[in-house]
């Protein structure tokens, strides 16, 4: 085996091997383990057999069979970036909305404190 | 400050990040000129002690745990207002611009309206901005117009007036980005349906510190507003919470 043909199943080794560990661990949620899950056994695959990356420029009328792996990892990071940023929003609004709740409940036991609670 | 049974008119939201040395004179005047409206201060994450000096001058202090900006320290006390019950909440800003005096005159005006805005450049008393951030408002000012089919004069400014309808959605939908608060308000309140007018006002000379204005400044205030109201006429409001709250008109007809 060339070395060549060993980053690649290394990458995807490791890869496969860290989702694992992490799930196993309760560090990841499944939903975003499941992407990178598939990510490192589309790599295993190719890294097993290179042909498929070849067969697969052929059919997409890609000159440079590697071309098409940049091609592909790039679209993947995008999406995935999109996704973060998506993520990272929602939960902007979610502790956004927790900081309003504590400030108003804050205020009511001050007020609770001070003065006998108002019953209306 | 309101005691139980007291019937609970209306509430002044001054939104205050580090402004301990006007909000105490804010809190102050409302009060005197103001009477019948009970004063919250929105500590919207401050370090130099503004929300002990505006409880120090008898306003309630909602202490917001960190910084959430304007928009956030506004919907923060529209839920406040919700929950106590308050029929309508006035927007006074902490640098003393807004001049209490003229309160009672935004609150009355919610009797035909649901939003009413507090304008400078609407013939009363004198405003003045320098060149293009002059042209960034007057574009905003004729855009919204347009959209919302009624003569506003001054779309930026923080100075307004909600009633319950108003406060419900704002509640939930009032805009957290820079200028959206202002701009971007008013349409998503236009697309509930509900009515926006405006009251003339004179504004005062902040009490401390100074506008931001400078050409590269105005610049970049036109160039946000302009995104903050591309988005604002794109963005898709949620259905059903649109919905709840009826149109003006629709409920004039039902009184």
């Amino acid at each position: 085996m060339t070395s060549a043909r060993i980053l690649p199943l290394f990458a995807a080794g490791f890869t496969l091997f860290l989702m694992i560990d992490l799930l196993r661990r309760h560090q990841l949620r499944e939903k975003y383990a499941i992407l990178w899950l598939l990510v490192s056994v589309s790599v295993l695959v190719i890294a097993v057999f290179p042909g498929v990356l070849a067969n697969a420029a052929r059919l997409t009328g890609v000159q440079t069979p590697s071309n098409l792996l940049f091609f592909i990892a790039a679209l993947v990071l995008l999406v995935v970036c999109v996704q973060l940023s998506w993520e990272v929003s929602r939960l902007e609004d979610e502790t956004r909305a927790l900081a309003e709740e504590v400030a108003i409940l804050r205020l009511d036991a001050e007020k609770g404190r001070f003065q006998p609670p108002a019953r209306e | 400050m309101t005691g139980p049974g007291v019937q609970r008119s209306a509430l002044a939201i001054v939104p205050a990040l580090n402004e301990r040395r006007s909000v105490g004179l804010v809190v102050q005047s409302l009060l005197r000129d103001a009477p019948s409206v009970d004063v919250l201060v929105v500590d919207d994450g401050s370090t130099d002690g503004t929300g002990a000096v505006a409880a120090a001058a008898g306003a309630l202090v909602l202490t917001l745990p960190y910084n959430l900006g304007v928009g956030g320290a506004m919907r923060a006390g529209f839920k406040y207002a919700l929950r106590s019950g308050y029929a309508a909440a006035v927007q006074v800003d902490a640098d003393g611009q807004h001049d209490a005096a003229a309160v009672p005159a935004l609150l009355s005006a919610l009797a035909s309206a649901d939003i009413v805005i507090g304008a400078r450049f609407a013939g009363e008393g004198e405003y003045a901005v320098t060149g293009m951030r002059r042209g960034a408002m007057r574009l905003l000012a004729a855009t919204l117009s347009r959209a919302l089919r009624t003569e506003l004069t001054d779309v930026t400014s923080g100075f307004r007036a909600c009633n319950r309808e108003a406060m419900t959605l704002f509640a939930r939908h009032y805009p957290v980005e820079y200028l959206g608060d202002t701009v971007e308000a008013l349409l998503i309140a236009s697309r509930a349906g509900l009515k926006v007018a405006q009251v003339p006002v004179v504004m005062k000379p902040r009490l401390h510190g100074t506008s931001t204005q400078g050409t590269l400044r105005s610049t970049l205030y036109l160039g946000r507003a302009s995104i903050a109201l591309s988005l604002a006429f794109i963005r898709r409001w949620p259905h059903d919470e649109v919905a709840d709250v009826n149109s003006h008109e629709a409920r004039q007809e039902a009184r």
